[in-house]
């Protein structure tokens, strides 16, 4: 099929971008998109031009390194799927599509579709973790944990920490990101015993690197790859409040 | 000359650990906050062993070339991780998990680093448990496990099909508790370009940052290599596409031996190849295993679709041919099987390269709803690939390249034969023989990265107190930042017309058709020539746009590549000098009459270590011979 | 303590209490100005009077127009935030799935702000003596506006847009005070969706019956 490819590049994080237009006319229905993309700067280079830059790596949806929006959404049209995963059998002979990076302050873009999104791990840092020493560790079956508790600590812990929470809300608010480590840790009795501050140091850094507030428009829950819910969120809340 | 000392504490086996824990020499804390250790890459090792150094009070730095340590490949593990910690009752130890990964080895693996890695297994499976990682439990809340290939025991510990990711997460939130202690400094985006050894031993590296192009040098005490395997010399592998083997490569350069590099696991069940485009395969988890059945149809070019041939007209090829272990038979037993079928021309699909996991029967047993606990993203992630539901249709898959046994050189302690470098993970040779069982890789490295080498390192860097630091301007590092320099020009300045990713594909391709999944002396001999022809061309014909001082991705992958060109050629050599099939290695020439391998203990129980001579001249081979003290070498039968 | 008062999510926390309260005001403000459907003019009046002079009533009062600025402030505070949090938009647009009208909540926000202004200035602002009319017979003030088609046409579309308002800000409240519950969330979405009906459908029908029918 024919594919009109609006893709956004910029050299570098001060330059000024823009919107160049590509026309692709080989594109085969089994690709993948990022394969789309491949094969668009194996035309490139061949020709020595620059090619797009894109973040990518495992390429089975899983490392959380992919993130494109393309046609107004974070990892394109399909839901529940990162952009590795999106087939181009979704798009029609003639489409034009929108291949911009995740817009947010607090993701700087670096070039072209790559943005720096170490906010994200400056937020774990602050202290998405458990404080326990190699070595010290109970006996594993010593803590019983609940199905259940387990079952939605799960839920949460499968975040990939691609940003698309972020790149979906209007807001550029990364609660939904955030809210998966606290809640994950909370519901686990080893996590407990810090919750308190873990929630409090999370959310500061939160703020302090500039992501927007949550207004429920449930954008996030949308478009996470992973299918996280806002319900996470509520969690979160909850625990913050607690934390007074 | 052998210079391989393999430095295996003496005593009975089960006691050898102990014994050198024992005896380890230790750094006062006092002192090992004077100490700097380098760690590249951040999987479970990586980031595991970066974590415990840290805990521990050295100074790390620690690197990766993606932009987060979160992302690095140990994340796409599926199945699980092993641990004997016998909690079925079902007869599970130490020793039966030793011995399982030595037989499932093929008996070419130090028995004293593979028992080591079977007691460590319980520690790591505590340790992970405490850092929040959720693995599957029972209604009673206690951990739950499943049966994997090659075993007859349930001793492995999952999250659903998300094992890796949790496992690595968990290695993530401590390094993180580290980073904001201040103990560890991360490194996101730099790739090594080069180690550097001064009077003999490993003292920094030199990387690029991958944003800026601007190269950096980095010096330290000792430097520790978790940077993974070198499965992407296939180009299609279930490894990440920017997965590499530069690194170890680098340091092998630098003196450190590579070993059996030609051990190199095929993985059975992958989705097959869709496209001629296609930049990945995507794995399929052996724990589906449990419940699919592989089978193929008995008519050759059977046409109809899957659920319109009837029962008795269905060959279920593993249970046929190994009725002990089923559909549960170790990976390179498993692939070589379906590669028999669909060479026979009995394959399904289009290509004729596939053949079905069948989940029938399961359903019907089981329900949907328990077959969707178990597997339910991995039969979601198969129907979003291929668009086919599996739930209604049979899976599609066919064997991929994915795990290399063969890595660096390593003695007990984990040291390379370059004194303070040590080499863990997968990135290592040591602990998994011809063939790696499955959900053993999640347990070696986070045994290697969080247990073993935070313990063995001392022994080396409580000599190190005294010795002077490196400045950064000193020749070495000079040297080393030259070289790696100009090997980026020389690459950007070839301007020809093709790609590295073209050049990769094809080198790929030589690679899985001569010395893929069955090799013989004429395919591998053959393979020699190719390589070096492709190898001219891409020095010739390669086009890098852009220069060195930005984001240049062109450039990191030529320098891959080139890298690959380089170890393919060792690894065929290894193939070569191999004359004997063993695990993943299978020489046609060396089979029983009922197409097994025949292994030859008499001339080749050892492991091959190559030293680089240079770049014109050919590697040299030296030999660490196994001993088996504890376990009688056998024929590896699973029927 | 500073960082945690200020934190996005307590200022939504705030935000939310905040508009909670308001929301319970509407129904009670609903229920007086039914009395003007009433021919007579007293039993109105007698209820505004009595809403004028009664203490404790005019102590929620004070309660309210501080919850209306608390809810104005920390909503614009957010609403700043918010925009700065992405400086450059998607040419693309966005095309999420999201609850619709969340998107645009400082906008219907501010309609109604708009007309609270209108509103203080033909009531409240009498009663303070600020502007000319008779404090003690809102009824035939309030008769007289709803005769002006214009004063209608705004009255109408700013309660349209405070059903909009409302239809969020109802269920969303619950989910910033972190109740979000399998069974309830769903309940709490349908009450939501009846009170942003019937409270702007109320004061619509009043308006409407003395504008067209006496």
């Amino acid at each position: 099929m024919k594919l009109t490819l609006k893709i956004w590049r910029q050299k570098d994080a001060r330059a000024k971008g823009r919107f160049v237009t590509y026309e692709l006319d080989d594109v085969s229905e089994k690709m993948a998109f990022l394969e789309m993309l491949d094969s668009l700067n194996r035309k490139l280079v061949e020709s020595d031009q620059e090619p797009v830059a894109f973040d990518h790596d495992c390429r089975e949806g899983i490392c959380g390194s992919c993130g494109i929006y393309i046609n107004g959404h974070p990892h394109g049209p399909v839901p529940a799927i990162t952009t590795c995963h999106l087939s181009m059998r979704y798009f029609n002979d003639g489409d034009t599509v929108w291949i911009e990076p995740w817009r947010a302050k607090s993701f700087p873009v670096i070039r072209d579709l790559i943005v720096d999104r170490s906010a994200f791990d400056k937020i774990q840092a602050a202290g998405g973790y458990i404080s326990v020493n190699t070595g010290s560790a109970p006996e594993a079956n010593s803590i019983p944990i609940p199905r259940k508790n387990y079952d939605n600590a799960f839920d949460a812990a499968i975040c990939i920490g691609c940003g698309a929470c972020v790149a979906a809300c209007k807001n550029a608010s990364a609660v939904l990101f955030v809210s998966a480590k606290i809640t994950q840790l909370a519901l686990l009795p080893q996590g407990r015993v810090e919750a308190r501050d873990r929630v409090r140091a999370m959310v500061e850094k939160m703020d302090e690197l500039g992501f927007g507030n949550c207004s429920n428009t449930g954008a996030c829950e949308a478009e996470c790859p992973k299918e996280i819910k806002i319900k996470s969120i509520a969690a979160m809340k909850r625990e913050y409040y607690k934390a007074f | 000359m052998n210079t391989l000392d393999s430095k295996i504490p003496p005593g009975p086996l089960a006691q050898k650990w102990t014994r050198f824990k024992n005896e380890v020499r230790l750094v006062s804390p006092a002192n090992k906050r004077k100490l700097e250790i380098i760690v590249v890459g951040t999987g479970i090792s990586g980031a595991g062993a970066a974590s415990a150094l840290g805990e521990l009070g050295y100074r790390v730095k620690n690197f990766c070339y993606q932009d987060s340590p979160r992302r690095a490949h140990s994340v796409a593990a599926q199945g699980g991780i092993n641990a004997a910690k016998n909690y079925q009752n079902d007869g599970d130890s130490v020793y039966r998990l030793f011995y399982d990964m030595i037989k499932g080895g093929d008996f070419r693996a130090r028995e004293a680093n593979v028992y080591r890695a079977a007691e460590v297994s319980n520690q790591v499976i505590d340790h992970f448990t405490a850092l929040g990682v959720p693995f599957a439990r029972d209604y009673g809340g206690t951990l739950d496990t499943r049966s994997f290939g090659g075993v007859q025991v349930s001793r492995t510990f999952y999250s659903k099909g998300q094992t890796g990711q949790q496992c690595l997460l968990g290695c993530y939130s401590a390094l993180n508790r580290q980073i904001q202690k201040g103990n560890v400094q991360i490194f996101p985006r730099r790739e090594m370009l080069d180690l550097v050894v001064v009077d003999g031993k490993a003292r920094g590296i030199i990387t690029r940052n991958l944003i800026t192009g601007e190269i950096e040098r980095h010096s330290a005490n000792a430097v520790v290599l978790a940077t993974g395997g070198y499965g992407t010399v296939y180009y299609l592998s279930t490894l990440a596409v920017n997965s590499n083997a530069s690194a170890a490569w680098k340091a092998h350069k630098k003196g450190a031996f590579f070993a059996n590099p030609s051990f190199l696991q095929i993985h059975p069940t992958s989705v097959p190849q869709l496209n001629q485009y296609q930049s990945k395969l995507t794995l399929m988890s052996e724990s589906l295993r449990n419940d699919g059945r592989l089978w193929v149809p008995l008519q050759k070019g059977d046409k109809r679709p899957p659920n319109g041939i009837p029962e008795e007209e269905r060959d279920y090829f593993l249970e046929r041919r190994y009725p002990a272990f089923g559909n549960l038979v170790p990976r390179d037993v498993a692939s070589r099987a379906v590669k028999e079928r669909c060479d026979a021309g009995y394959g399904v699909s289009e290509t004729g390269l596939a053949v079905y996991l069948d989940f029938r029967d399961a359903l019907k047993k089981q329900g949907r709803k328990a077959i969707e606990n178990k597997y339910g993203n991995l039969f979601q992630m198969y129907k979003t690939i291929t668009g086919i539901d599996p739930y209604e249709e049979p899976m599609r898959i066919y064997p991929a390249g994915h795990y290399t046994m063969g890595g660096l050189w390593v003695d007990y302690e984990l040291m390379t034969t370059i004194p303070g470098l040590y080499a863990i993970g997968e990135a290592n040779f040591s602990d998994h023989g011809a063939n790696r069982l499955g959900a053993s890789s999640l347990m070696q490295a986070a045994g290697d990265g969080f247990f073993i080498l935070p313990v063995t390192i001392s022994n080396y860097l409580a000599g190190e107190i005294r010795s002077a630091p490196v400045p950064l301007s000193h020749p070495e590092f000079e040297a080393a930042e030259k070289t790696a320099v100009a090997r980026l020009n020389r690459l950007i300045s070839i301007k020809g017309n093709q790609t590295a990713g073209s050049f990769h594909r094809r080198l790929g391709k030589i690679m899985w058709d001569h010395c893929g999944m069955t090799r013989n002396e004429e395919g591998l001999k053959k393979a020699l020539v190719l390589i070096r022809e492709l190898r001219d061309e891409f020095w010739q014909n390669l086009n890098v746009p852009g220069t060195i001082y930005e984001l240049n991705q062109e450039l990191e992958k030529a320098g891959r590549v080139a890298d690959y060109f380089e170890l393919a050629e060792l690894l065929v050599n290894d193939a070569l000098e191999r004359k004997e099939s063993c695990g993943a290695h299978f020489r046609e020439e060396y089979q029983t009459p009922d197409g097994e391998a025949r292994r030859n203990d008499a001339e080749y129980a050892y492991v091959a270590a190559w030293e680089y001579t240079g770049e014109n001249t050919p590697h040299v081979l030296h030999r660490e011979e196994l001993k088996f003290e504890e376990v009688e070498l056998r024929e590896r039968s699973y029927k | 303590m500073n960082k945690v008062l200020f934190s996005t999510i307590s200022k939504k926390f705030i935000m939310a209490l905040a508009g909670l309260f308001l929301l319970m005001f509407l129904p009670v403000h609903l229920a007086v100005n039914l009395m003007l459907l009433k021919p007579d003019p007293e039993p109105f009046n007698k209820a505004a009077r009595f809403m004028a002079t009664f203490p404790l009533i005019r102590i929620m009062e004070i309660v309210l127009f501080a919850g209306i600025v608390i809810h104005i402030t920390t909503g614009l505070i957010i609403q700043i935030q918010n925009w700065l949090a992405r400086p450059v938009g998607y040419a693309g647009g966005s095309k999420s799935e999201t609850s619709f009208f969340s998107r645009y909540m400082i906008w219907t926000g501010a309609s109604i702000m708009i007309f609270l202004v209108l509103h203080f200035f033909n009531f409240y602002f009498i009663r303070l003596g600020l502007v000319p009319g008779n404090p003690d017979d809102f009824y035939t003030v309030a008769h007289n506006l709803f005769s002006i088609p214009a004063y209608n046409y705004i009255y109408l579309s700013c309660f349209l847009l405070l059903g909009l308002h409302l239809y969020h800000a109802f269920s969303s409240a619950f989910q910033t005070l972190g109740l979000n519950h399998r069974i309830w969330t769903p309940v709490i979405r349908i009450i939501s969706l009846i009170y942003s009906i019937a409270i702007p459908l109320g004061f619509g029908i009043i308006s409407i019956i003395i504008w067209k029918f006496r």
